[in-house]
């Protein structure tokens, strides 16, 4: 085979009923396990769903200028952060524009766990000149599983044999499980209350056991990238090469996004000395970033009356869907931006979409129109600009 | 009055789920609204209860097949916990130990329909494709007032030509097919499409579910496709599970209502709706307090609506007729089980995924037919029809880990016994019920840590639904659209001016549909109250 398998495939092989499986950093992962992934979805909001994300890129960071490396690359402020902690960050060209997005886990003041969506050995090693750093690529040394969902505190605990209540959202804690050494992050990629657990990939299919063994009683449930696709859209948490281009592949000018411009701001540090676009950032939030990356609601009459007008029920998307679709005005004339991921939430009975707007036309409320093909032809159904995320239960940082 | 002055634009008595919508629509309009509910507890018909400790019962209605959408985003109820979860298969065990399957997978269960009648397996498609069509053809009744055939006027006139050129436009093919829905039997519809008794008799199970009438009974073709609107949107499964049971579904819609500014008031039963020359002003509570309110609405049945809140000489004679003949004669009851672990059923023997959908016990035509003749002569059912699922697969909250809840709808159990319900009577219909599922899952019996039986006297006594009929008047062709629950008063209003119905017991009614509830909110807030 080609492609890779991730060091859990022992397990979820023989789990996929219907061999649905999706590519990703150049493994195989499942699309979904059963024939289709709603079962797979509803385990997410309602008990606890494993996901097997292995493929994400891993770099560890060491060393005495670990930090400063870190924080000359990334935008958030990673020597303010604490032992322990675990920043959501993008990192950015010269230019300020966004050339990843991914996780940094401080483990102790000199050693860092890096993830990211692309490669990024290179980009560190060529910010890191004059500094006194380790950087190695882990990624196939480590393996990862996602756990996600309301009942995931009480699997986790009890698998780990310890109370996890003090564990705070965005916090680590290292453990063992069966005996097996762990890292396990409140993080995610779903927007619900949730865990990453990193293991050596060696210890991968008993920690996998343990896990499913544990969360029988609690309606543990292995779900796929399906699943996943609309739990992140309703966490409104965005995917590169889907919802931006990195700048390191973009073609022309326009393909490039700010992290001003996708709703990143907050990760923008505007304390700290000089990082990659920083020159950039300061400049544009200065004068205010020309697009937003924002929800956007359709509206069920509006759909339902395009349906009508053929004679047919409203059709939804079975799946998430990942294309540009042109957002207009609400003349209907003039495009003020384009979605990128879009879908029903099963949760909310509401089809939503995330979208680049352009600034004046991203407020809340605003009302625009999003082009719908309704049996072959272009329709335009009305839409409303939602603030992000549309999913947000307390327990999520409870 | 209670706290010298206390007035609300609205009180909507009864905090069942249709009354708690009403409520916040009318708060979300910017009314001030009380609800009275006389339990300690919201929910009526739709609440989840601990009746044994750490194992959570939904304790009468089990599973939601027809919320509209459009409530749970006018509501914002995911907001307010609410989350419907998928009941996606159907397993009928049959008494030769084989089984009919339906899976959430269409190939699946065309396979498994094949395994049967390789005719049927093609049939079902077209079927389903018809039904899909009827089901398109009534929607927009649900979600109308319906008019008044027999007024002239304008609204009426408007409503009654828009749904002519709606029939019209359905084309004769259609159109007759919804004639025969409209008259046939289940029996006799599905009779014209299958051949595999055991798949007619599951389907035919969904046409008597809350009458008193048997599948051979003329009328019942209609009720399957009332549960097949679920169906229509594609992705509304028509059998959806809450997450927390029935009771949350309660909750999130009172959740949302106090969201909205209403105010929510239990253990506060109503004795009677207070009538000051022939208009509703307020209503007086069992313990004797008044409240005063511009208008009232009522959530209770058609029966305890306008024969026990107000006082007959109120109402036209000929109204009060009409509603004493309105039928209710509940037929169904529930079982409810503590599991210390799941059965293994004969004909698909061990755990699995068939424990998360559900089990249908109607095995032949005959035997379900067999269920209603025991009840046609006063008796209940000796091997009754049933429909059994586990909340604890679904939702793994309901139970301690590991242990499970099972509900079982039974029916028949007629209201009327013959010599009246005794705890022994209800002892005896639960073992009934338990053996006829032994029989089924031998083993079963061992596993059962606690039971709680309700027949339709308990439904009564505990809800209030008169006779213990879940849809709060039987869902007969007689007694929907226009004449539901009397003719001329099918629009929510009532002989008593300021005086409103909003129950399952008005247009459209039936199931956790919230259809009537909301319905009966737009033409309130249409009339300008």
């Amino acid at each position: 085979m080609s492609l890779r398998t991730t060091p859990f495939h022992a397990r979820t092989g023989p789990l996929s009923e219907g061999q649905a499986w999706r590519r990703w950093a150049g493994y195989v992962v499942a699309s979904a396990y059963e024939l289709s992934h709603d079962r797979e979805y509803h385990a997410i909001r309602n008990s606890a769903a494993l996901f097997d994300v292995s493929p994400l890129y891993k770099y560890m960071v060491t060393g005495k200028d670990a930090a400063r490396l870190l924080d000359h690359v990334v935008t958030r402020h990673v020597a303010k952060a604490k032992v322990g902690q675990v920043l959501y960050t993008p990192w950015c060209d010269n230019d300020g524009k966004q050339i990843d997005d991914g996780t940094i886990s401080v483990l102790n003041e000199q050693t860092f766990r890096m993830t990211s969506a692309d490669p990024t050995l290179r980009w560190l090693h060529l910010n890191s000149s004059g500094l006194d750093v380790g950087i190695e690529d882990v990624s196939e040394r480590t393996a990862a599983v996602s756990l996600q969902g309301p009942s995931s505190r009480a699997i986790l605990q009890i698998a780990a044999e310890r109370d996890l209540s003090a564990l705070k959202y965005f916090r680590l804690t290292s453990a063992t499980i069966r005996g097996i050494p762990v890292t396990i992050s409140r993080t995610g990629y779903t927007g619900d209350l949730g865990y990453e657990v990193w293991v050596d990939a060696g210890q991968a299919v008993p920690l996998w056991d343990a896990i499913v063994e544990t969360g029988a009683a609690y309606g543990i449930t292995p779900a796929g990238m399906l699943a996943l696709d609309v739990a992140r859209i309703e966490a409104g948490l965005l995917l590169i090469e889907v919802d931006y281009f990195s700048s390191r592949h973009a073609l022309i000018e326009a393909q490039k996004s700010s992290p001003l411009e996708l709703g990143l701001g907050w990760t923008v540090a505007t304390d700290k000395e000089r990082y990659n676009g920083q020159a950039a950032l300061d400049a544009e939030r200065r004068r205010g970033p020309s697009w937003q990356f924002t929800g956007l609601t359709v509206d069920w009459d509006s759909l339902e009356r395009l349906y009508a007008d053929v004679g047919l029920p409203p059709r939804l998307p079975s799946q998430a869907w990942r294309m540009s679709v042109p957002i207009y005005d609400r003349g209907g004339q003039r495009q003020v931006g384009y979605a990128t991921s879009g879908g029903w939430s099963p949760l909310l009975k509401r089809y939503m979409a995330l979208a680049h707007l352009e600034s004046a036309s991203a407020a809340p409320g605003t009302e625009v129109r999003m082009e719908v093909t309704v049996e072959h032809r272009r329709k335009q159904a009305t839409a409303r600009v939602t603030p992000l995320p549309f999913f947000n239960p307390e327990r999520k940082r409870a | 009055m209670k706290g010298g002055g206390e007035r609300y634009d609205a009180i909507v008595i009864g905090g069942g789920h249709n009354g708690l919508i009403t409520a916040a629509y009318l708060a979300r309009a910017g009314k001030s609204v009380l609800v009275l509910e006389r339990r300690p507890r919201v929910g009526g018909a739709a609440v989840t209860e601990e009746i044994f400790p750490g194992f959570k019962f939904t304790m009468f209605s089990y599973v939601v097949s027809l919320l509209r959408p459009e409530i749970i985003r006018d509501l914002d109820l995911p907001r307010h916990g609410l989350h419907i979860l998928p009941l996606e298969s159907t397993v009928t065990p049959m008494e030769n130990g084989d089984y009919l399957a339906a899976w959430g997978d269409h190939d699946e269960t065309r396979r498994e329909l094949y395994r049967h009648s390789p005719r049927d397996a093609e049939a079902y498609d077209e079927y389903g494709r018809l039904m899909h069509f009827m089901a398109q053809a009534v929607k927009p009744i649900l979600s109308m007032v319906p008019p008044d055939p027999t007024s002239f006027s304008p609204g009426d006139l408007a409503g009654l030509l828009k749904l002519g050129k709606h029939f019209r436009g359905l084309g004769g093919e259609r159109l007759h097919a919804l004639v025969k829905l409209m008259t046939m039997s289940s029996a006799d519809f599905l009779d014209e499409w299958f051949e595999t008794d055991v798949l007619k008799a599951t389907k035919s199970a969904s046409g008597i579910i809350g009458t008193f009438l048997g599948p051979r009974s003329p009328g019942t073709a209609y009720v399957l496709l009332h549960h097949y609107m679920g169906e229509l949107d594609g992705v509304f499964r028509a059998w959806g599970f809450a997450k927390g049971g029935t009771g949350a579904v309660s909750e999130s819609i009172a959740s949302a209502a106090r969201a909205f500014g209403a105010e929510i008031r239990c253990d506060a039963g109503v004795a009677k709706v207070l009538v000051r020359n022939g208009r509703a002003s307020g209503v007086v509570l069992e313990n004797g307090d008044e409240l005063e309110a511009s208008i009232v609405v009522s959530s209770l049945d058609p029966r305890r609506t306008f024969l026990q809140l107000l006082d007959s000489k109120e109402l036209p004679d000929e109204f009060v007729s009409d509603i004493r003949r309105f039928k209710f004669r509940g037929s169904s009851g529930k079982v409810n089980i503590a599991l210390d672990s799941l059965p293994s059923f004969t004909c698909m023997p061990g755990i699995g995924r068939q424990h998360r959908g559900a089990f249908s016990i109607s095995p032949s035509l005959d035997y379900v037919e067999r269920a209603y003749d025991d009840a046609k002569y006063g008796e209940f059912s000796r091997r009754p029809y049933m429909d059994i699922v586990f909340p604890s697969m679904i939702d793994p909250g309901m139970a301690p880990p590991g242990k499970h809840v099972m509900s079982i709808f039974v029916q028949y159990a007629p209201y009327k016994l013959n010599g009246g319900w005794t705890d022994a009577k209800r002892e005896a219909f639960g073992d009934a019920v338990v053996n006829t599922v032994e029989s089924f899952a031998p083993g079963f019996k061992a596993k059962i840590l606690h039971r709680q039986v309700i027949t339709p006297l308990d439904i009564e006594r505990i809800t209030g639904l008169s006779e213990g009929n879940i849809f709060a008047g039987e869902l007969a062709l007689h007694q929907l659209f226009f004449l539901r629950p009397a003719p001329g008063w099918a629009k929510f209003a009532t002989p008593v001016r300021n005086f409103y119905q909003c129950g399952s017991g008005t247009h459209p009614g039936g199931g956790i549909m919230g259809a009537s509830g909301r319905l009966a909110a737009l033409r309130i807030l249409k009339d300008g109250r």
